[in-house]
């Protein structure tokens, strides 16, 4: 304990747990400049996430199968209720929907390789669809967004699946801003809009307002592409278990849902942290509304927002979900907030790790870029081979789960393999809290 | 003459028969009987073809059109032309909310009225009405021209980049950043040519022009309310 100069005991100083370091720097931040932050990525926030789940393998109730030996299955199809060619993929982790824009052209083609080498997928995202993405990903999801940057009719039909992009769940309910600092002269024609200025991708679709003005859109655009295309529905972590029932309703082939922790190229960080959320309290609510509908298996649900290993590939499985998709994650396998750029994160008033305003354009590592000099430094072959890589190892791992809970397909596992640790957790997944048989609103119980 | 009974027949022949004509295709004229009101009618098509609807239509009539020529014989619903790349789509009643939304080329003719958010977010299409628009039409727009003979509703233009905007009658409000510009001879040039594809005999003289005042085009805090 401090004393004065008189040698009286004084409390020793203590920070506001509300009013934070962090805070404060932000309040005296916001009183400097007048305008709101705006930053890259997903909720930073600690939320009740996959962490707070464990799988409680085999044990003489449960028959485990041979942790390296015996098969289990890792494949998806995705789009089997109405679409002519559904998409088969080896593995069900996919690649999420990044803009060429948001990204170089160099990190489009690498996301591409890498996902074209694991076997799965990657996904357009504003801005429209680059040759070099086209032509390294042997299975492309073509993004349909409300702002129509760069979209063609061309481009739908050489698609691999169609993705109607309602919303995303960094900012559910909001657009997005790619500033004029990246809108190079490629990025402006792609987008019909003069070069340097801010482009505003709209919060809603122009010319639909609803799940039936929704379901009429489908039919166009299974019209358009002959029935052949998977059309997917994208929703942010808002509502899911009614928007899940309105995009079955609408027609779609396949659910995306993505939580708060899911990226964004460019929002307000106010926006992000406090709208939306957790992709943990999202999934059972979706496969509910599947279920509710008949549809779970025969709609597929594919999760995104914070998805980093195997673990959590496959306690998403045991959800309910078909598949999942990485965005963040996947960037930061090709070398995003790699500590090798330190000293530049540092010049930025950064540092790796927590680099977030790739919507200045000043990217180190040269991904989220449209910097020539930048751009050079990023190495698409290597970027695929690293994917490729992060790919392999998140399905080895979820396998090695799997097996342990003694099944032979990822999607034979159930919420029955999990336990919570958390009442939180319990509460969201449904599962049971470790050493009981309850959970939070679990049907027939007081609470 | 190529007739196809759409009622008798069924969309999904009807698009996928327009669809099969290649660019060289020697069945060049189309004509479609019993539309009522359908949904998505000749979407997609990419061909020089010329295609007659006899009667209205749903929604996203002519949707992502390229080449072909579209011409419908009655209104149209929600999304006329919407995305159109290229061709002619011609109304010759009203159409309903969203019509030629994001379309990137092309030629739309309304010759009756045009309802709510006409030319939302266009790309370079070229819409000439005859009758009057609704509100927040030309939302967003990016690029090309968009010419009413008669009124605009609320908003016209909220947030416009760098299409242009003739109306020859009132205008109730404008959108944020929109703002009436000097009508110079090139102007007049440009509008004669749309006025003449469209089919209006209204002269360019009559009209005023509107644009965007550009104060938006970089995020400004000022302008955010």
């Amino acid at each position: 304990m401090k004393d004065d100069h008189n040698g009286v005991p004084r409390t020793v100083p203590v920070q506001s747990a509300t009013f934070s370091n962090p805070v404060n720097a932000e309040i005296r931040r916001a009183a400097a400049t007048g305008i709101y932050d705006i930053r890259g990525g997903g909720a930073k926030r600690k939320v009740p996430h996959f962490d707070d789940l464990l799988f409680l393998g085999a044990s003489i109730s449960r028959y485990p199968l041979e942790g390296y030996r015996e098969k289990c299955e890792t494949s998806v199809t995705l789009g089997t209720r109405f679409a002519k060619n559904p998409i088969q993929l080896d593995i069900p982790v996919t690649i999420a929907g990044m803009s060429f824009g948001a990204l170089s052209g160099p990190a489009k083609e690498a996301l591409g390789r890498g996902a074209t080498l694991a076997g799965t997928s990657t996904t357009t995202g504003d801005g429209g669809m680059t040759e070099e993405e086209r032509g390294h990903s042997n299975k492309l999801v073509y993004q349909y967004l409300p702002s129509r940057y760069g979209m063609n009719p061309d481009d739908l039909r050489r698609c691999d699946a169609i993705e109607i992009v309602v919303g995303q769940g960094a900012k559910p309910g909001g657009g997005g801003m790619l500033l004029g600092q990246k809108i190079s002269d490629r990025v402006a024609e792609m987008r019909n809009l003069p070069k340097g200025i801010d482009q505003r991708s709209a919060c809603r679709h122009p010319d639909w307002t609803g799940p039936d003005d929704l379901e009429i859109k489908i039919l166009e655009l299974r019209e358009i592409t002959n029935w052949e295309k998977p059309i997917y529905i994208k929703v942010g972590g808002a509502r899911p278990y009614f928007d899940t029932t309105l995009a079955i309703k609408a027609g779609a082939d396949v659910v995306v849902l993505d939580g708060m922790q899911g990226g964004t190229a460019a929002t307000q960080d106010v926006f992000i942290e406090h709208v939306g959320q957790p992709i943990l309290a999202c999934i059972r609510e979706a496969v509910r509304a599947l279920q509710d509908m008949g549809m779970h298996r025969e709609v597929q649900l594919v999760v995104s927002g914070g998805i980093r290993h195997g673990a959590d590939v496959a306690k998403c499985m045991a959800l309910g979900a078909d598949a999942v998709a990485i965005g963040t994650a996947a960037l930061i396998a090709l070398g995003d907030n790699d500590p090798r750029w330190e000293a530049e994160y540092n010049e930025l008033g950064t540092t790796a790790g927590a680099y977030d305003d790739w919507h200045e354009g000043r990217d180190p590592a040269g991904i989220t870029t449209q910097d020539p000099d930048l751009m050079a430094r990023f190495d698409p072959i290597e970027g695929g081979r690293r994917l490729n890589n992060y790919l392999k190892v998140m399905t080895l791992e979820a396998q090695t789960i799997a097996r342990a809970c003694g099944k032979n397909h990822l999607h034979n596992l159930e919420p029955e393999d999990l336990c919570a640790l958390t009442m939180e957790a319990a509460a969201m997944a449904k599962i049971p809290l470790a050493g009981t048989d309850w959970y939070p609103g679990k049907p027939g119980t007081s609470y | 003459m190529q007739v196809f009974d759409l009622e008798a027949q069924g969309l999904r022949e009807l698009n996928a028969t327009l669809h099969a004509q290649s660019t060289d295709t020697n069945q060049t004229a189309w004509e479609i009987v019993n539309p009522k009101g359908s949904h998505a009618i000749a979407v997609g098509l990419d061909a020089p073809i010329e295609v007659n609807v006899k009667g209205s239509t749903g929604y996203y009539c002519a949707g992502m059109n390229k080449q072909a020529t579209v011409h419908v014989h009655g209104s149209a619903g929600p999304g006329v032309a919407e995305n159109m790349m290229s061709g002619t789509v011609v109304i010759e009643g009203d159409a309903s909310q969203y019509a030629g939304a994001t379309g990137n080329g092309g030629t739309l003719v309304i010759k009756g009225n045009a309802s709510s958010r006409c030319g939302i977010s266009m790309k370079g299409i070229d819409i000439i009405v005859h009758g009057n628009i609704g509100h927040m039409s030309a939302f967003m727009a990016q690029s090309g021209n968009l010419v009413v003979c008669g009124n605009a509703g609320d908003a016209l233009g909220d947030s416009l980049y760098e299409a242009r905007l003739f109306v020859r009658g009132s205008v109730k409000s404008l959108g944020a950043d929109c703002v009436e510009k000097e009508m110079r001879p090139e102007h007049l040039t440009l509008l004669a040519d749309l006025l003449e594809r469209g089919g209006c005999d209204a002269k360019p003289e009559e009209f005023k022009r509107y644009g965007s005042a550009r104060k938006l085009y970089n995020f400004n805090i000022d302008n955010a309310y």
